[in-house]
Order: structure tokens, then sequence, then C-alpha cells
């Protein structure tokens, strides 16, 4: 791994939100944090907590009427010349060239269903090509060719006559490695993977990780790696972002946070996994309650109706921020606020 | 878990002694459901467009029902004096004060073209009033009345007051117009009534029982659907004996626009069954032993009642205008049968548009029907079914 | 895909049996048979007719045979291409409805190339930029053109012409042309009114067909593959077209099998509106004077468009769509 001091990616309070005639749903509510290179960073949970709005905006493909309010997404860009230059993705025109031209090229996306997001009328081979030939002024014998190796490279059998399949030919596992190769054909430097296993079965799921993770360490991409299982986060990822209603609730490297969670939040999903060692009758326990409404979100801390170390009087009228606890993790919890614990004694 | 449909009731709350901080209030009000016909108001009240056509509708209605309270003469009544009278204006002030009237109109005969010219008579004012006194006629089944909306308020007089002009007979177009509405809109309602019949009866069998009867089915309902629908109606309109009376005219006609119009909503209603079938309210109904019938009537058919309503109010407005196409060509109604495509029928050729254009509209009072019958029936689908387009 | 068009044909003739059987019914639907109206017909003319001549004709028509076999008679003579006789106009129908027959094509063909043309980027436009200003106006025309019928679009615009430019449009061709034989001149002629038939016919199509498009492309818009298409770096407008609006137009192709035989038969109207040299008013006629024969026939030439318009609807599908092709 090159262990740049500067991170790829870098984001900074970014905030999502979906204006509707109901309310305003913030989605990503003012969330930070770093992709370095050669990281897989994990980005982890329950659904609707914006973990995908987060990448669709690192995209700047958020539906309408969905849109970055603030923040900034700061991506550096290696130049022709060796120099580096830092852009704010978020300032960008969404359908402008500049944008286009990083997204699928040096920004790919790996879609949740790799069933849907090839066009069922289009071959499989063309899409590839097309991605390629969007990105890099080769002829369409050239990209045929290119397409063709990268679905060597992940494993397909007999890519050559997978060209001209339709993507409901193939099986599930099929599809995801003819994604992956579409979204490798350019060679990006950050992998964006939207659940990618959530929608194959389990043995397929495993075959998909690992092929990630050789190419990952091959190409020497970043990955930011979208989940709401847990037990994928830690097969995959360096580093866990942990998500809450639009907000990051913790962050820190993997071994961390798995064996040294701080937020109640985490601890929670932590426990609700079942373990070899559990008693085969016993309830796993689970989060009370569910995820409040996003027009409808509690004042202060958003978790407060589900946590067990609610602050009365504190996490229900403030809002907590995102802090540092030890060198590697932070916590969004007044539990861990010296300011918010020292008001509450 | 009680579905919003109202198929299963709600279990009323026991008092459960073991649980100190249960109180019932709370726990109601925490899990109250909304019955479907309230969702779906709630969302339909939303489409202000549909809200207004659905007053608009309404009107049309109510003069379909009450044809004689809004007629201001006679609709069979031709007098020979009248032909072809322009339509005088309602005004509703005469000199800053309340009073409805028209101007008088004077006809004198062309000694070249031999035709009456109807003049406007700008010093003399025919008056007229609200609930004046007019023919007699039957409100509502037998009670007769001679109450009108609107009239003269010297009902013995005889000056021409036409609001819509008259016909080459001088007959008072408003008035046939009103007549018409009301055969127009029940051809319209009954094919419906018929068509919505036979399409949920075809539709649910083929939906429910799947395969060889699905098959047949199908066929026959691709078969009728790329059948070219005009011409067969013409061809069956034509077979209808001459002799025929309006009533089984009526009759024949709703028949053949019924027999046509079923298709699509089978399909739909095939499409509901063939997903309802495999959901789990359904499956759960089946092993827990109902009974075939119970089970698509109490459990099925419930939920698409709303979008049922909604197709319906769709197919109303097809229904009308292939009145209107069938009587224009003269293959529908005749008269003395009064309908929108009767009346239309007088204004077929350029000679009478060009003489009196008045004649053409009838054919507004389609264009308003249908139109604000499909922005209603519009507004009803997305409201019963705000996920599909 | 050959495979698949054969299957098609081979339902064709079968398709053609139930019609005619069909338009046999309707021949037969009024009570009495021609001879009995023909003769009627003569008889009020005031020429005599003899038993032997009544006979013969029965006999022609096997008019004393049981209906089926009447039925395998009329069908041996069309398949032989002899579609019979029309009383009321006194002449071989294929002599009648020849031209007639051409012209309705034409302007079934006119029409619908036109609602096509005009239907399909108005569906785009009004989708890709939903609820903005043309959304709404395109809705608004969407709902006046379901809801006019035809002949009043037909009536309106012929009562504008002639009370604000005095002109009288009706016809396919002026009057010189009329009867003249085919020349440049004439098909020139009939290109220059054409056009106000085929926007009449068509704009209760465009309405439909647009609404659908839109809806369709409404539903495509919000597929991953879209944003998949976003996600590869590929222009908004070169995606649009190439992925949902291409996707859009299977159902549409669709349309083909029940909107053809909507324009044929929606002509019926327009063209007896506006006095057309097409088989819609002739049928109107022959129906009206129990020519039964001549009815028949146009029915059934109704019936038949309407099989090619199907035909032509799936096959045009499984050219576009890969997943009816191979499955």
């Amino acid at each position: 791994m090159d262990n740049d001091t500067n991170p790829l990616l870098s984001i900074r309070n970014l905030k999502t939100y979906f204006e509707m005639d109901e309310g305003t749903a913030q989605a990503v509510d003012g969330i930070s944090f770093d992709v370095y290179s050669g990281q897989v960073v994990g980005v982890v949970g329950e659904s609707g907590c914006g973990k995908s709005v987060t990448i669709k905006s690192v995209l700047q493909i958020v539906q309408k009427p969905g849109r970055i309010v603030g923040g900034e997404i700061i991506w550096r860009v290696q130049q022709a010349d060796g120099q580096e230059k830092l852009i704010d993705l978020a300032q960008l025109d969404a359908q402008g060239k500049k944008m286009r031209s990083i997204r699928g090229s040096e920004i790919a996306l790996i879609p949740q269903e790799p069933m849907a997001a090839f066009s069922p009328v289009h071959t499989v081979g063309s899409q590839i090509i097309e991605a390629i030939r969007l990105h890099t002024a080769v002829s369409k014998k050239e990209a045929k060719r290119i397409a063709i190796e990268r679905l060597h490279e992940v494993g397909m059998p007999s890519p050559e006559q997978r060209m001209d399949a339709y993507s409901w030919e193939l099986s599930g596992g099929l599809r995801q490695r003819a994604m992956i190769a579409m979204a490798l054909s350019c060679n990006p430097r950050l992998l964006i993977a939207d659940e990618p296993t959530t929608a194959i079965d389990v043995t397929t799921q495993a075959q998909v990780l690992n092929l990630l993770r050789k190419l990952q360490q091959e190409h020497n991409m970043s990955i930011i790696f979208i989940t709401h299982d847990l037990g994928v986060i830690a097969q995959v990822a360096d580093y866990v972002v942990v998500m809450y209603l639009g907000r990051i609730v913790e962050s820190g490297p993997v071994d961390d946070i798995f064996h040294n969670p701080q937020h109640p939040y985490t601890m929670a999903l932590l426990e609700s996994i079942p373990t070899v060692h559990s008693a085969s009758k016993e309830f796993l326990p689970t989060i009370e309650g569910s995820i409040p409404h996003p027009f409808n979100r509690p004042a202060g801390c958003p978790f407060y109706p589900r946590c067990r170390s609610f602050i009365p009087g504190t996490c229900d009228t403030q809002t907590p921020s995102l802090q540092p606890v030890n060198e590697k993790q932070s916590v969004n919890c007044f539990l861990h606020h010296q300011t918010a614990v020292e008001k509450q004694n | 878990m009680v579905t919003p449909t109202g198929i299963t009731d709600p279990p009323t709350p026991q008092p459960i002694p073991d649980m100190p901080h249960y109180s019932p209030e709370e726990e109601v009000d925490s899990i109250y459901v909304a019955p479907n016909w309230k969702l779906v108001w709630w969302r339909f009240r939303k489409h202000r467009l549909a809200v207004g056509s659905t007053f608009i509708v309404i009107l049309i209605a109510i003069v379909a029902l009450l044809p004689g309270f809004f007629s201001t003469k006679d609709p069979h009544e031709s007098v020979a004096a009248d032909l072809l009278i322009p339509p005088q204006r309602l005004h509703f002030f005469d000199e800053g004060k309340l009073q409805l009237f028209v101007y008088a109109i004077e006809g004198a005969r062309n000694p070249e073209t031999l035709r009456m010219e109807w003049q406007t008579d700008y010093e003399n004012k025919v008056l007229l009033r609200l609930f004046s006194q007019g023919y007699t006629y039957e409100i509502l089944g037998p009670i007769e009345t001679d109450i009108h909306l609107i009239g003269l308020i010297d009902s013995d007089s005889d000056e021409p007051f036409h609001l819509l002009g008259t016909d080459r007979l001088g007959r008072d177009q408003w008035s046939r117009l009103v007549y018409g509405t009301r055969t127009s809109l029940s051809i319209g309602l009954v094919a419906v009534l018929i068509s919505t019949v036979l399409g949920i009866f075809l539709g649910g069998l083929s939906g429910y029982y799947g395969g060889t009867t699905d098959m047949i089915i199908q066929r026959l309902i691709e078969l009728l659907q790329s059948l070219p629908a005009i011409p067969i109606w013409l061809a069956l309109s034509a077979a209808m004996p001459r002799t025929w009376s309006v009533e089984q005219t009526y009759l024949a006609i709703t028949v053949i626009l019924a027999l046509i119009g079923w298709t699509t909503l089978a399909r739909e209603i095939r499409g509901r069954f063939l997903s309802l079938r495999e959901e789990d309210f359904v499956v759960a109904a089946k092993l827990s032993g109902s009974k075939e019938t119970r089970v698509v009537f109490r459990h099925m058919m419930p939920t698409m009642y709303s979008h049922i309503s909604a197709s319906v109010t769709l197919a109303i407005p097809v229904m009308i205008i292939s009145e209107t196409f069938l009587s224009f060509l003269g293959l529908g109604l005749r008269p003395p049968a009064i309908s929108w495509g009767v009346l239309l029928q007088e204004a077929q050729n350029l000679q009478s548009i060009a003489l009196a254009p008045w004649l053409l509209l009838p054919g507004l009072a389609v264009i308003i029907t249908v139109l604000t019958m499909n922005i209603m029936g519009d507004g009803l689908r997305d409201a019963a079914d705000p996920y599909s387009h | 895909m050959l495979q698949y068009i054969v299957k098609r044909l081979l339902l064709l003739p079968f398709l053609l049996v139930i019609f005619s059987i069909f338009a046999f019914i309707i021949i037969q639907a009024p009570p009495g048979d021609f001879v009995t109206s023909y003769i009627a017909d003569l008889a009020a003319s005031g020429s005599s007719v003899d038993q032997a001549q009544i006979d013969a004709l029965r006999e022609r028509y096997g008019l004393d045979q049981p209906m089926h076999i009447q039925y395998l008679k009329w069908m041996g003579r069309i398949v032989t291409g002899d579609l019979g006789f029309s009383l009321d106009w006194r002449k071989p129908i294929k002599e009648l409805i020849a031209e007639r027959l051409m012209l309705t094509v034409l302007l079934g063909l006119f029409t619908f190339v036109f609602t096509w043309l005009l239907a399909i980027p108005i569906g785009i436009i009004s989708a890709v930029k939903q609820y903005s200003f043309l959304d709404y106006f395109f809705s608004v025309f969407n709902y006046f053109g379901v809801a006019t019928p035809t002949f009043m679009t037909a009536l309106i615009l012929m009562w504008l012409a002639f009370s604000v430019f005095g002109v009288s449009i009706t016809g396919l061709f002026s009057p010189e042309f009329v009867d003249a034989p085919w020349s440049m001149a004439r098909a020139e002629d009939l290109l220059r009114h054409i056009w106000l038939p085929m926007i009449i016919l068509g704009l209760d199509g465009t309405a439909r067909l647009a609404r659908i498009m839109r809806a369709n492309l409404l539903d495509e818009l919000n597929k991953p593959y879209v944003e998949m298409a976003r996600a590869k770096g590929m222009s908004e407008w070169k995606l649009v077209i190439k992925y949902p609006v291409r996707l859009s137009l299977n159902p549409l192709v669709s349309t083909i099998g029940w909107y053809l035989p909507l324009i044929f038969s929606g002509s019926v109207i327009v063209a007896t509106v506006l006095n057309l040299p097409t088989i819609g008013p002739m049928l109107l006629r022959s129906l009206t004077n129990q020519d039964m024969f001549l009815a028949g026939t146009i029915v059934m030439i109704y019936l038949f468009l309407a099989v090619i318009g199907t035909l032509i609807s799936d096959i045009l599908l499984a050219w576009l769509d890969p997943r009816i092709r191979m499955g």
C-alpha cells in the first residue's frame, strides 16, 4: 500500500437534501471522511441511513429532487505533468464535461443490482465497449480487445462468447463480474461498490468479495464499500464509517470498530450479529424501535429514542458532533464529549 | 399487522393485566390505520384539477338526472317560424340591477335567398326569472311539475328565447342538449356497467385460475382488441332492424359498445389477480381453509375497488364518444331519440355549419364531459395506485 | 428471429378464417337475403324480374343452400379473386374499391408516420422535463386531443377554413383531378390535400401515444441502468436516447397492433365528414343501403388491415427486443 499522507478523496461536511412537498429529507447531513490511496473504506448503516446518497453525491448522480446543498468533495487529480491538483467535485456541473470525464474513468461504480444496471436490450459487450470508448480514444476493435481482457481478468468463463450475451442470459454472479469488468475498464483510481453482494447468493458473494480484494491489490485502487452487512465489512474493509440517519456516528480502523466500539449504536449493531458461540435458543439482541422517518427526525442526537445510554436533557436537546476519542477513532456521541459530560456533572 | 385495505378486522384491544405501563388510548392512536378509501381520498384531494373536474362531472350528472328542470322548452316541440335562431346571450344585470334577460330577436325573410335572417333587437329585452313556470314535465319519475330553472317572467308570452339557438326544425337547442345529456351519459354508464361485469368476471377467471382458461381468454381479448372497432360497431348497428323502438335500439347500442369495451378492464383485473395470487395474505387465506369465493370476494376484490373505480371512470368517456360516433353517422340512436350524437347529426356537413355554427355546440358538451371525466379518472387512478404511472 | 416470424405468419390464415366468418355473419345479419332486396330494388325502379333470373342468381350465390355451404362458396370466390357485385353501385366490387383502398392505406400510413414523428419527441420532452412548462402544455394538448371526437376536429377545422379563409376543404383531390387518370400532377394534388385529413386523423393518436411514451419513459428513467450509464460518464441526452428511450419504444411498438386498425377505422368518420374517396364512406353507404356483399368485403378488408398491423407490430417488437426474439 502506498501510504500517501494526502487523501485521494476527502469529503467535508457534505449535505445532500431532498426537498419535497412534504418537507425536506436531510438524507446526508454534514458528513466528513477521507479515502486514502489503496484503502478500502467500508460504509455501514441500516437502509435509509444515507450511505447510497453519499456515494451518489460523490459521483454527482443524485436523482431529483435530491441536491448537494453544502460541503466539499475534494478529489486529488494526478495531472499529466506529475503535478497534483485538488478539485471540489461538489462545485462541478453534474452534467458538465469535467464531471463526466471523472465519472466512470477515475471514479467507477459497481451498482447494487447488476441485473437491472445493464440494459436488457444491449449486449453486455457493447456496454463495456461503450464505457471504454467514452474515456479513451481507442478504435472499436481495440476497445473490444480490452473488454475481453477485462472480462478474462474478472474470471468470466469464455469471455469472447459472453461479449454477445445479454445480461439476463447470465447468472447473478457472472452478471456482477461483468459489472466489475465494466467498472474496471478505464482503470479507475477509486471504485465505489454499492452493496455489490446484496443481490447475489452467499457462496457467490464470497467469490465476488475475494475478486474485489484481489483486483484492488493488483490495481492499487481505493474502494468505498457500502453495505449493511458487518460480516462483509470485516472481510474487506481497512477503515469503517458507521452511519445513522444521514450522519456519521463512528469511524475508525476496522479492528478498532469491531473490537473496541465506542458509540452505543455501533455496539448495538455488533451485538445483533449471531456468532458461533451464542447459545442456540437465545434471542439475538436487536435494536429497539425503528429508524425515524426522515421528515420528522428527532431533535438532538438522531439516535436517542433508541439509545440505551440516552442522557435525558442532553441527547434530546443538543446535537453531538463527530469528535476523536483516541488517535484512530472518532465518535459522534455525548458520552464522549468532554464538555457535554461535564455539563451533566 | 392490519393491512391498509381493511381485509382483516383489527382485534379489539384487550386489557393486559401484566403490563403496568400499558395505556390503551396511546396504543390505539399509534396503530390507527386509515381505511383504503380514506387514503385514496387524501391523495385524490391533492390533485386540484381532478377535484375541480369532479365538481363539473357532478354538475353534468345533476343535469342528466333532471333534464326537465334545466330545459326551457319542450325538446321535441318544433316551431316552424323559429328556424335556425342564433344563440341569445344571457345577461345578468339590467342597468346595474340584478335582472336576467336576453335581447329580443327579430326575424326577416331575405328576399333573395328566401331564408330567415335574425337580428338582435337591442331596444327590447325579454325578461327572465329563475324557477319560472313553463311546460309540464315529469321530474324524477311520475311527479309532474312545470317549474324550470330559468324561463320567461311572462310564461304566456311566445317571444323567442333560445339560449343556444334553434335547429333547422325550430327546436330549442339548449333543451335538446339537456335531454341529450341524460341519454348520452346513461348510455355510457350502462355500457360501462355491462362491460365492467364482463371484464371483472372474465379477467378474474383468467387471472385467478391461469393455465388454459387464461390462455383462451387472453387470445379472445387479443382478437377483440385487434378488431377495428368502428367498422364493427357500424356493421353491428346496421344489422339492427329499423323497426326497433327507441328503447330497443338504446339497449342494443349499449350492448354493442359493452361487448367490445370490456377487454381493457379484463386485462387490468387479470394482471391484478395474477400478482395478488402470490401475495402472502391470499396464500394465508387459502391455507387457512377459506372457500374460493371467500378468497376472491373477501380478500382479493377489496384491494381492487379503487382501481376498478378509476378504470370505470376512464371507460365512461370512451363509451360516450363511441355513442356520439355511431349516432353522428346515423347508425346509432335515431330521432326522435335525443342524444349528443343525434344532435350533432344536424351539423354533419359544411353547409349547415356555415349557416348555423351553433349547431356544433353539442360537440362542446361532449368535449367538456369527456375531458373532465378523463381528468377525474386519471386523478383517481393516481390516487388509487400511487406507485405506478 | 426467422422462426418467430414464421410462427406469426402461420397464425395469419387462422386469424383470417375467424375474421371471414365474422364478416360473413355481418353480411347475413339483416333479415332476408340480398337477392330479395335486389328484387325489391328492381321492382321499385319499375323493371320486372323473371323467376328464371332470380333462380339463377340464387344458385350462383348458393342462397338455397345451408349457411356453411354459402360461407364456403363466398370464401371460394374471394380466394379466386371474385369479390362479388355491388347491387347499390351496379358494379363489380373489385373495380369499386381498388383506388379507394389504395387511398385508404395511403392516408393511414401518412397518419401513422405523422403521429409517431410527433408523439415520440413530445413524450420524450414531457418525461425528461417532467413538471416543466412544456410538460404541462403537452399535457393540456393531450387531454384535449383525447377528449375531442375526430369528427369534431374535422367539423371545426372545416368551419374555420370556410369562415376565415372562405375555402372548402373536402375531398382528397381538386375538382379537376377527381376523375382524372393517375399522373404526376394528380399525385402532387393528392399530397396537397392529404395533410389535413392526416392531421385531423392523427391528433387523437398523437395524444394517446405521447401519453404512453411519457409514462413509459418516466418508468424507464428511474431504472438502475440509467444511473449506471450516468455513472459511466455519458452525457445526459445521449444516454437518455440510447437507453431509456430505446427501451420505452418497445411498449410503443406494441401499440401498433391496435393503433393501425384504429387509424383505418377512425378514418371512416373523418372521411365521411370530409367526403374523402376512401373505403370508409363507402362502408357507411353500403350499410345504410344494405348492400351487404360490399359491406362484408369492406369489413373483411378492415379486419385484414388489422391483422397486418398486429403482424407488423409483432415483427418489429421481436426485432427491437432480444428478450422476445429469444424467449
